[in-house]
């Protein structure tokens, strides 16, 4: 971070806009990825990959979260939903739903959850 | 179909809501860590005459930020915390939010209390249990819960509470008192 020039802060915006990495498009099939569902790269990457792309494969080493990938790209979630439905098309990530997605989870875990609040 | 390994994670989404410089940034801030989270919004109708369009008419969205936090009860239990902007303009992000949420905290300044009545009516036409935590802003006391409820003319079920949102035993305790309240009402639905 402080080795960022001065003259390429927030303000002057980024250098290249989000959705050229994405070539203008804003429709994939990553549009209703849920901001918590869980990403892991599979398989191994082509050596042609963008750097953004390239980029989510490493984060993603280890199961993450939609959100999380945008926090850790430090993109919009819109860009990296596009992102991340090409390369589920090409098979380099798996998705899972988050488990409580449409439903209400169960009496267990949220008792669990309730217990590990305390205990915060 | 993605398959779903035994292993899977469960990640629970806990929204807090309320008007604006309620206290949402700091709330989410005292219980987790907190990172912004870059979303784009439509910009519509209301936006004109606050964003000025000149030269730029192909612009039709721009940036928010969220605030976006992460509680890790164990390995594999994760509860995300997104702080939504309370405008009825940022609505169409709060459809997204409250699909499977576990519950939301609709934050009150008893100062400016009109601000959280969006977020009340939506949760209530939702269906999304949620607690009204009353930032301790300008000595809100016990009197303030009680003036809120009927203000606000909750449901009897609805927790309210006083809070500060600085301190992380208060952030704690609304938290609990939320899932609490999202248990109550799941065994309540049977």
């Amino acid at each position: 971070m402080s080795e960022t020039p001065r003259w390429l802060d927030e303000d002057a915006g980024p250098v290249v806009r989000p959705y050229a990495l994405i070539r203008g498009r804003t429709r994939s099939s990553g549009d209703n990825l849920d901001l918590i569902a869980t990403v892991s790269a599979v398989g191994e990457p082509p050596a042609d990959l963008g750097p953004e792309q390239a980029l989510i494969l490493r984060v993603a080493r280890h199961p993450i979260s939609v959100a999380d990938v945008a926090v850790e790209l430090d993109l919009p979630v819109g860009v990296v939903r596009v992102m991340l439905g090409d390369l589920r098309d090409h098979g380099l990530i798996s998705v899972s739903a988050p488990a409580a997605a449409g439903s209400r989870p169960n009496e267990g875990i949220l008792k669990e959850v309730i217990n590990g609040l305390r205990a915060l | 179909m993605d398959s779903v390994l035994s292993e899977d994670p469960v990640a629970l989404k806990i929204l807090i809501a309320g008007g604006f410089g309620v206290g949402k940034t700091t709330l989410v801030g005292s219980i987790s860590e907190i990172k912004p989270l870059r979303t784009e919004e439509v910009l519509s109708d209301r936006g004109i005459g606050v964003d000025d369009l000149d030269g730029v008419e192909a612009k039709t969205t721009t940036t928010v930020a969220m605030d976006f936090g992460r509680i890790t009860i164990r390995e594999g239990l994760v509860v995300y915390l997104f702080g939504t902007p309370g405008q009825e303009r940022f609505w169409f992000m709060w459809d997204e939010l409250s699909y499977g949420a576990l519950g939301a905290v609709v934050i009150a300044d008893t100062r400016r209390l009109t601000d959280c009545f969006p977020s009340v009516d939506y949760f209530e036409q939702r269906g999304t249990p949620f607690v009204v935590a009353v930032n301790c802003f300008d000595g809100a006391d016990q009197h303030s819960v009680d003036d809120v409820r009927i203000a606000l003319d909750l449901d009897d079920g609805v927790p309210v509470m006083l809070c500060d949102v600085r301190r992380r035993a208060s952030a704690k305790e609304v938290m609990i008192t939320l899932v609490e309240h999202s248990l109550r009402t799941l065994t309540a639905a049977g």
